[in-house]
């Protein structure tokens, strides 16, 4: 069964985020969603392009208030 | 496809190693093959158990140094070995010059590797250097 898990990076600066979805990403397994929470504007535009390079999917990506929620699922 | 990145660390300002760090950690993570070669002012700073701060260069070193939101450098260079496979080499002039073994560093760097091999193994790929 997938499951959907948050990562809080919020008020840590690139590329602390996007190592901290790397790392979690790591340890999912295929189907599961991440959400990562940053309040780093870079992360927002670098995610999807990580998901691109890697092959994942962007489920996601939205900013509410002063914070990005970026949901990834796991593909492969 | 990947390409191959091999970065050449000299420096020992805060600025230069995060930069290098940032490099080496997207990179890997993101499928490059990624080698990363310590010497001169660099390489102490991965001996285990030494705690000094890399010196700020200018302005923007010490702002980072002020945010606990930056990830250390050394984190990123071991999240890059262990999220992407780089290699982290010492290099043996260095540390025959520092006067220690490579068991002396922290465990994600090695083999100690001469400037030979590293710029065989470099050969064809892009070469950056902080």
């Amino acid at each position: 069964m997938s499951e959907c898990k948050t990562i809080d990076a919020r008020d840590t600066f690139c590329p602390g985020p996007l190592m901290e979805l790397i790392t979690y990403m790591k340890q999912a397994s295929v189907g599961d969603t991440l959400e990562l929470l940053s309040t780093d504007q870079g992360t927002a535009s670098d995610v999807p392009e990580w998901v691109n390079k890697v092959g994942h999917e962007m489920v996601s990506s939205e900013k509410i208030g002063e914070v990005w929620h970026l949901k990834v699922r796991k593909t492969k | 496809m990947s390409q191959d990145f091999h970065i050449v660390c000299i420096s020992g300002t805060r600025e230069k190693l995060q930069m290098a760090a940032m490099f080496a950690s997207v990179a890997a993570a993101t499928g490059e093959q990624v080698s990363v070669f310590f010497s001169m002012n660099a390489l102490p700073y991965f001996v285990k158990d030494n705690a000094v701060e890399a010196p700020v260069e200018g302005e923007f070193g010490a702002l980072m140094a002020q945010e606990p939101g930056v990830p250390p450098f050394k984190q990123l260079f071991k999240q890059a070995a262990e999220l992407g496979d780089a290699k982290l080499l010492p290099c043996s002039m260095a540390l025959d010059l520092l006067k220690i073994s490579e068991e002396a560093l922290d465990p994600e760097l090695g083999p100690a590797t001469g400037l030979t091999r590293f710029l065989n193994d470099a050969e064809g790929g892009q070469l950056l250097t902080f």
